[in-house]
């Protein structure tokens, strides 16, 4: 009944609005209010877009390093040779279309108190609001493992020529060659990344140097999806992949990139190609704004993803400190939405209404065969949190069918999710 | 008193929505969890493929029931199902009033011209009157398969054949008089419908 009136009324003024749509400036609050993004990847880019869809009178400038960007998701297979870098990389003109003021800039400062942002090239953004969206960073975990070790043991987190690297590393080694992979401690970017990226190479290995072999030192006992994992280890890459748990003398704690060696637990393994993955905490800028916790991520209130520390900056993205969300494209673009429409209504005087969210996480581990975990989040008690009930993985006992449908769905999830955040 | 108070709340958001990009936003909280789908779908649930169904234009009761099938268990599914375990009847059915107030996306499939070609005729005397216009009737309730990502049909179309979705017994009989080869040649018809 409800649902009825609503949409004869939508229908009604659907018709008068597109006549008259300049005539209601009064109803349009917003106008002439500023929003300035910093970081344009997954989740500054939503954001930027959907305050633009939401709300045209709002300007919005989004202040990005790079010109182009390269996904992270997807890169991996990159590294198997299955896609090319062209695939993975984004311009920044489907945001122009919408009006978006993009600028190829480095963001040096945020100021809260005066709603500033200062750039590398000297320009000042004034602010209503502001999104800060600048990823990841990484820790001092790893002794060796600085500027220089990242060139020689790339850890291809960040995906570009880092990417580039890794992938002509394990073109040059020859058959017979070892892989590393060393994977973080939680919480990281893409809590399946390290295991599909081993399934990737793997497949890689298994085609063209079949004698080599790929080890995964964990700084943990147990990781993301690990019994499908494990499955795909043993169904695909027997005799190639070999997981040691942080337990089992996994933890790498130190390394040496002149001879190429990791040492973890008593050993030191001297390898052909290391993929070191270092602990995590959020992008630079926001430690530099002072918008990170203890632990180096950014606590935000789940209805509106603004910082607990400054109002006003709103943090989406592996930045923020979101669990029960795990740190993946599909969040960052689901917390942008809830920031853009948080943002859109807080600047036209209105309440923000109550945010839902997803996360999906598709994993591609063999020949024909790819692997989701899914989940839906609301607010509870005012914490983000799971919906019970929601979600989980793809059932360990799934037909091979269904299985090539996955493979088939996560391209499709790959093209659609890169043109909500970007297009 | 109280629907007064609801329809000022909808009045500002679907004005700048129209304004934007002439597009009919039904209730906030609808868009906002339909908003959560695009990253599979499509922005607007208008899919860039190459197998995930658009979403823009199909019915509410094609919608609902669908939902509720993918919920219960009783369509076969890779992830909509553990998606569809985390909404209420209620936001179900506000999705279904959302998407159903979009208007239908056709894409632009790859497909074999010569099979759809042969589809044609197969789909005027078998499909056309279940699925009107190409399958690009929402009030068919039945689905949109004009512009359709062709995988997308030839994985509902297997579901159907193995006993995995129960179709209509009318819907049976159609598709039991057809070879392979011809419900093929009929899915590359829908999907060059434009
Ligand atoms: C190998 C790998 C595979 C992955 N696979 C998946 C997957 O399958 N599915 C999935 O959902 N997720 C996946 N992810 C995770 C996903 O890539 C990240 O979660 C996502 O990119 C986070 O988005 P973000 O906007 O927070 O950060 P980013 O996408 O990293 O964007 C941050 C942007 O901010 C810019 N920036 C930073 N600082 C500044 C500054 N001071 N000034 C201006 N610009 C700045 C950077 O240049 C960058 O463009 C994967 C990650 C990896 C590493
Ligand atoms: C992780 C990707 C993903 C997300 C997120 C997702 N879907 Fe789906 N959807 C799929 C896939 C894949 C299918 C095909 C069925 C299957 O294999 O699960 C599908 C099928 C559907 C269908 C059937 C279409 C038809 O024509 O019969 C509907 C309806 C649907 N989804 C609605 C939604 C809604 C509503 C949401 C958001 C609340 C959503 N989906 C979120 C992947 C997704
Ligand atoms: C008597 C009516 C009827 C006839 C005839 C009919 N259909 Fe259908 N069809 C339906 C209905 C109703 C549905 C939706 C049912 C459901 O949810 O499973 C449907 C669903 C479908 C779907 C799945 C849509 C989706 O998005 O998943 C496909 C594919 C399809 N039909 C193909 C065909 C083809 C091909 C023919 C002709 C050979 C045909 N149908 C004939 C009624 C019919």
């Amino acid at each position: 009944m409800a649902h009825i009136t609503r949409r004869r009324f939508l229908q009604a003024t659907g018709s008068a609005v597109a006549v008259g749509a300049l005539g209601f400036p009064a109803i349009v609050g917003a106008a002439g209010k500023k929003v300035v993004v910093v970081g344009g990847g997954a989740g500054g880019a939503t954001a930027a877009k959907y305050i633009r869809m939401a709300d045209p009178s709002i300007e919005v400038t989004l202040i990005e390093a790079n010109a182009e960007h390269f996904t992270c998701f997807f890169s991996n297979e990159v590294l198997s040779g299955h896609r090319g870098m062209d695939s993975i990389k984004v311009s920044y003109d489907g945001l122009k279309g919408h009006g978006i003021n993009v600028v190829i800039d480095t963001v040096t400062e945020i100021d809260a108190a005066g709603r500033k942002v200062k750039t590398a090239g000297g320009s000042t953004f004034a602010y209503d609001r502001c999104i800060v969206a600048p990823g990841i960073d990484f820790k001092d975990n790893i002794e060796g493992y600085d500027e220089a070790a990242m060139r020689a043991m790339p850890h291809a987190w960040k995906a570009g020529e880092q990417t580039v690297l890794l992938r002509k590393q394990l073109e040059a080694m020859p058959d017979g060659g070892v892989v590393a992979i060393v994977a973080p401690p939680n919480p990281f970017r893409c809590p399946p990344g390290p295991y599909e990226r081993a399934c990737q190479i793997a497949m890689y290995l298994r085609a063209r140097k079949p004698k080599s072999k790929l080890m995964i030192f964990d700084a943990k006992d147990k990781f993301s999806k690990q019994g499908l994992f494990m499955q795909a280890f043993e169904r695909h890459h027997a005799g190639i992949v070999e997981w040691v748990a942080a337990g089992k003398g996994g933890l790498v704690t130190r390394v040496d990139p002149s001879s190429n060696t990791i040492y973890a637990g008593n050993t030191a393994h001297k390898v052909d190609v290391a993929n070191v993955i270092p602990a995590q905490k959020a992008g630079k800028i926001a430690v530099k704004a002072g918008l990170t916790d203890d632990k180096g991520w950014c606590p935000i209130d789940g209805r509106t993803f603004e910082s607990a520390i400054h109002k006003n900056i709103h943090v989406v993205g592996d930045a923020s400190a979101a669990s029960p969300l795990p740190k993946s494209a599909y969040a960052a673009n689901s917390e942008a939405k809830v920031a853009a429409a948080a943002v859109v209504d807080l600047l036209n005087g209105r309440q923000p209404g109550e945010p839902s969210l997803v996360n999906t996480c598709y994993s591609i581990i063999g020949p024909n065969d790819a692997i989701s975990v899914a989940k839906v989040y609301h607010l509870d008690g005012g914490k983000l949190s799971g919906v019970e009930g929601s979600g989980g993985l793809t059932p360990k006992d799934s037909s091979p069918e269904m299985r090539a449908r996955e493979v088939a769905y996560a391209n499709s999830w790959f093209a659609n999710i890169k043109d909500d955040c970007w297009g | 008193m109280n629907y007064r108070i609801r329809y000022l709340g909808y009045l500002a958001p679907a004005i700048i929505a129209l304004t934007a990009g002439g597009q009919v936003f039904a209730d906030p909280g609808a868009e906002m969890m339909a908003n959560t789908c695009a990253g599979c779908h499509g922005t607007h649930g208008k899919s860039a493929g190459p197998a995930s169904p658009n979403l823009a234009g199909l019915s509410e009761s094609y919608f609902t029931e669908t939902m509720l099938g993918f919920r219960e268990g009783t369509r076969p599914a890779t992830i909509m199902d553990r998606i569809a375990k985390g909404y209420t009847n209620e936001q179900i059915e506000s999705m279904a009033t959302y998407f159903a107030a979009l208007p239908v996306y056709k894409a632009n499939v790859p497909h074999d011209v010569a099979k759809a070609k042969a589809g044609a005729e197969i789909y005027e005397s078998g499909c056309a009157k279940c699925h009107d216009e190409g399958g690009s009737l929402p009030g068919d309730d039945a689905g949109i398969l004009a512009g359709q990502w062709l995988p997308w049909l030839q994985y509902s179309m297997a579901d159907y054949k193995a006993g995995h979705r129960e179709m209509t017994k009318k819907m049976k009989k159609a598709v039991e008089k057809l070879s392979d080869t011809e419900l093929e040649a009929v899915l590359h018809y829908f999907a060059s419908q434009q």
